[in-house]
């Protein structure tokens, strides 16, 4: 990074310091909260979208669609999400892989032979021939399905709860208008639910921001990938020899974690204030008083 | 070997009793349910302690949280902070490295020897993390409901000339257990899930005893096969989790038994509220 990095043998205090923080294993540590800002951008809205069918697939009046949901929305409660993030990217892996093997491949050996899953090479994800890079974003995307499908559980339970508390009696007020279901679900039940699903919602993610760091067990170099690389001991065959300083780097990372939970607080707290104003409820009501005296 | 062999065998396995190698071919679904199940029972364990411990810390807690003393209370925010606002994977990790710091002989202290090597081990690291966790999760719960508890009952305690530590008692203690409950209970489950992930974060398993999801990613990773081990795990887990909000439900009963028409069952509805 600098020109006086050259030789880090003959740095001393603050030159080795900023030579130690700017290596090229360093940058790509920090391009990793990257990652993790990514996952969050991609599988909020995602999951957010899978949420909204799940609810909307629980309120189904057609019976099969309505098991489906209610399965989905349920299975979150009794099992432990690391457990799906664990099934999820493998069951995916390969389904997919299979899939593909009944297509591309002309062999007629099964795909489980004992203890091994063996597909042609045709068939493998992603192709043994790619670039290293098609594997990261294969993983990356892996990951974001596991965590788009259990928030998206989540997010089914929060919606659910959401639709259910909207007031029945203006449902069938749109129903005495002679709106149809799919126009009362369109015109009233979905604008007037966020306000009752914007508690559940700010919850939600704040668990997906703490539920972040688990993409290190799905094997994708994220912060905590790199923490554990870089702060392990390093011997003098290193350029920046340095004891076991894998401590600083998880206090680091917790620092993160503490800036992002704050700043979500805050700024979730201003969009509530925001949503409630005008509402008839009682913080729609208290800020009403508020704004008279 | 038959299925009461394997029973025999690995049913402690967890523990360290019983038969050493763990199977490493020919899985079949007893050794599975075998294992997988010994391994629960160090999720209950950290489940069951954590939560014991945790709660009587998480009171102390929501007390300091809304004492006059404003030491205290920042003291109290200040855990409550970090421990809410952090997760709970980045917590183990720091604790087993700042653990392992320690110096290995044990640390003396006027000639007494206190050894620390115990502390890096997960039945006592992952303890501490997971009961500060859980006690800091609950203690908002706790304060939340100590917020709420009706004027009039307080009224009341003082026209029975009940006072300071009579009046907790008897009058608010009860009423905030009663308020908070059906949260509590989200947050035992919660943080009865997140046992799972004591051995997936820093924790080494020391002679492969593991927990039950342990067990379930070694036969998942041995068989190449995730549709066995892990439904079996989640099997469990269900179970449990089903016996937990009978438990819960019936100290919910216990808590509104002076209310007419409220000793209904404790409906679980997940509120996300971790």
């Amino acid at each position: 990074m600098f020109e006086f990095c050259a030789d880090p043998a003959s740095l001393e205090g603050m030159q080795w310091t900023m030579c130690y923080l700017t290596t090229g294993t360093h940058m790509l540590f920090y391009a990793s909260f990257g990652t993790v800002l990514l996952l969050l951008a991609i599988t909020a809205p995602v999951a957010l979208l899978f949420g909204f069918g799940g609810a909307m697939a629980s309120r189904s009046g057609f019976l099969p669609l309505r098991w489906f949901g209610k399965i989905y929305t349920s299975m979150v409660r009794g099992i432990p999400d690391i457990i799906f993030f664990l099934f999820v990217p493998l069951a995916l892996d390969q389904a997919f892989e299979w899939t593909r093997h009944q297509f591309l491949c002309d062999s007629d050996a099964p795909v489980r032979q004992g203890n091994d899953f063996i597909v042609c090479a045709a068939a493998k994800l992603p192709l043994s021939n790619s670039a290293a890079w098609v594997h990261d974003v294969y993983g990356i995307f892996l990951a974001i399905i596991a965590f788009s499908i259990v928030f998206g559980a989540f997010a089914a339970n929060v919606l659910y709860g959401a639709m259910q508390a909207v007031p029945r009696a203006q449902l069938e007020t749109a129903e005495a208008y002679g709106m149809s279901q799919r126009q009362v679900t369109r015109r009233i039940l979905i604008p007037q639910m966020w306000t009752y699903a914007l508690p559940g919602l700010s919850n939600l993610w704040m668990i997906l921001l703490k539920a972040t760091p688990l993409l290190f067990l799905l094997g994708v170099e994220d912060i905590v990938y790199w923490a554990r690389e870089l702060g392990s001991s390093k011997t003098s065959a290193f350029a920046y020899p340095h004891p076991d300083w894998r401590l600083y780097y998880f206090l680091g990372i917790l620092v993160f974690y503490l800036l992002m939970t704050w700043l979500s607080e805050r700024v979730l707290g201003r969009v509530t204030r925001r949503l409630s104003a005008g509402q008839a409820t009682m913080a729609g009501e208290r800020q009403r008083k508020a704004g008279v005296a | 070997m038959s299925c009461a062999e394997t029973i025999t065998n690995y049913a402690l396995r967890s523990l360290g009793h019983g038969e050493r190698l763990l199977p490493r071919s020919d899985f079949n679904l007893c050794q599975q349910f075998t294992l997988i199940g010994s391994g629960l029972i160090w999720n209950l364990y950290f489940a069951f302690f954590a939560l014991l411990i945790g709660f009587f810390f998480a009171n102390a807690l929501a007390l300091a949280k809304a004492s006059e003393n404003r030491w205290l209370r920042g003291a109290a925010n200040g855990f409550i902070f970090v421990f809410r606002g952090s997760p709970l994977f980045i917590q183990f990790f720091i604790a087993y490295q700042a653990l392992v710091l320690l110096p290995r002989g044990g640390i003396d202290i006027f000639g007494v020897n206190i050894a620390t090597s115990w502390l890096t081990r997960a039945w006592a690291g992952a303890l501490i993390v997971l009961t500060l966790n859980t006690a800091a999760y609950s203690a908002q719960i706790f304060y939340g409901a100590l917020q709420s508890v009706p004027k009039g009952d307080l009224e009341a305690a003082d026209a029975y000339g009940l006072s300071g530590w009579k009046k907790f008692r008897r009058v608010v203690w009860p009423t905030m257990m009663r308020l908070a409950w059906p949260s509590y209970t989200n947050e035992a489950i919660f943080l009865f899930h997140a046992t799972t992930l004591v051995y997936f974060a820093g924790f080494p398993a020391f002679q492969q005893m593991g927990d039950s999801l342990y067990y379930a990613s070694y036969f998942a990773d041995r068989t190449f096969n995730p549709f066995v081990a892990y439904p079996i795990v989640a099997f469990y887990f269900i179970l449990c989790t089903l016996a937990l909000i009978g438990l819960f439900g019936i100290m919910n009963r216990r808590l509104n038994r002076h209310l007419p028409g409220a000793t209904k069952r404790l409906k679980y509805r997940p509120q996300i509220i971790r």
